[in-house]
């Protein structure tokens, strides 16, 4: 599964990388979850994060490592340690795009 | 109410059985349109339950062939048939169903709040009883949690600085590691010399707040001297939003030095009691 978050009420992550990111999301076929902003959904306990964090291979595009698993731990749901999370503040987009869906389809 | 406590719409992109796929480009635009405008979007390639708080609702959006696939859940359901309409007449169409079901507006709260890295954290409470703001609280396990997030002011990273473990984070803040990139020795080294921001500002962040506030009103009662008594607040005021880079607006809405008084002791007294219930434990 993958997760995508599009850090909509912020302006912390690159349009390029958000761009290059949903285009190739889009194009891949693959089943995902896009949320307009991950710390909104921590805040509000969205049990949908549970079901995301049991979902097995999960992938995440969004920012620091850290913050996201410290995310889902707010939410009460611990991501497991295979998850892979994607930073998309730090990470050149094309790199993101091809990584974060290589495999599913 | 929190704002937080107010329904969602959440929309699904259903393209299994009864639905003609979308090509990518289309299957793009539409995901922007609609995340652009605060709306969470779930890919689904066959019918089945989704896991929706109950105050919220979906929307699920496809181009149908058939009869409407059977969701099972226990969030309402609205069906949009997207065929010959465009990216932005959908997310009218969701945002439509979001006036009409008094779901929250996007934007209305800037998701900005402490997130804790309980790797790093020691559960000392320092930011329990520094916090005026009530976001802190305790677990039953006595275990320090941010509970009321949207009572964090906007900007304000303040209490990450007192945090003696670099455990707090602000996941939209500018700057590293409190925007949860990795904590290096030198962030863990600048926490022990800290600027023990306490020490920098000569005492007790609060009673520093608290004793130039006082003066400045005392100045102002005595000399009704407006701008005097402004310019006393902002100096001494300014110090401390450039240490902590607190913005100006949050220092504007501080509570008035008596009530500081009251809620610094409060929290204090708080935190003292978490401790020591989780030492008992
Ligand atoms: S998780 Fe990161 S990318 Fe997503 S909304 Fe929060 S700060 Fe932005
Ligand atoms: S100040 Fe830091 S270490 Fe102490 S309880 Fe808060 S987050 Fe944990």
């Amino acid at each position: 599964m993958i997760l995508y978050c599009h850090c909509a009420f912020a302006k912390v992550v690159p349009p390029e990388a958000k761009q290059a990111v949903l285009a190739q999301l889009a194009a891949s076929g693959a089943e995902f979850e896009a949320v307009p902003d991950l710390c909104e959904m921590s805040a509000r306990r969205d049990p949908r994060l549970g079901e995301l964090a049991a979902s097995g291979e999960l992938r995440i595009a969004a920012c620091y490592p850290r913050a996201v698993r410290g995310l889902f731990e707010a939410a009460g749901h611990r991501l497991a340690d295979s998850a892979q999370i994607f930073n998309m503040r730090a990470t050149a987009p094309e790199q993101l795009a091809a990584e974060l869906t290589a495999g599913s389809a | 109410m929190s704002k937080l406590a107010t329904p969602q719409v959440r929309t699904v992109l259903y393209e299994g059985p009864g639905s003609a796929p979308l090509d990518g480009e289309e299957r793009a635009r539409l995901l922007a349109a609609l995340l652009d405008k605060g709306f969470a979007v779930t890919s689904l390639r066959e019918a089945r339950e989704l896991t929706v708080r109950t105050l919220d609702v979906l929307m699920i959006a496809g181009r149908f062939t058939g009869p409407a696939p059977a969701f099972h859940g226990t969030a309402p359901v609205h069906f949009c048939e997207i065929g010959g309409r465009d990216a932005a007449a959908v997310a009218d169409a969701a945002e439509a169903l979001r006036t009409e079901v008094g779901a929250a507006r996007a934007g209305a709260w800037k998701p900005w709040f402490p997130v804790i890295d309980y790797r790093r954290c020691t559960n000392c409470m320092q930011c329990l009883s520094f916090c005026l703001f009530d976001v802190y609280g305790v677990s039953a396990a006595g275990k320090i949690e941010v509970r009321s997030q949207d009572n964090c002011k906007t900007e304000c990273p303040a209490c990450s600085r007192v945090c003696p473990e670099v455990a707090i984070m602000f996941p939209k803040y500018r700057h590293g590691p409190i925007n949860g990139d990795q904590v290096s020795q030198d962030d863990i080294r600048r926490e022990v010399m800290k600027v023990d921001i306490s020490a920098l500002l000569g005492g007790d962040v609060y009673g520093l707040l608290r004793d130039r506030t006082a003066k400045a009103k005392s100045r102002f009662s005595k000399e009704r001297d407006d701008d005097r008594a402004l310019k006393e607040r902002q100096n001494c005021l300014a110090k401390l939003q450039k240490e902590m880079d607190i913005p100006m607006e949050v220092i504007a809405s501080l509570p008035s030095p008596d009530e500081i008084r009251v809620k610094a002791e409060q929290a204090a007294q708080r935190a003292r009691d978490a401790r020591a219930a989780s030492e008992a434990l």
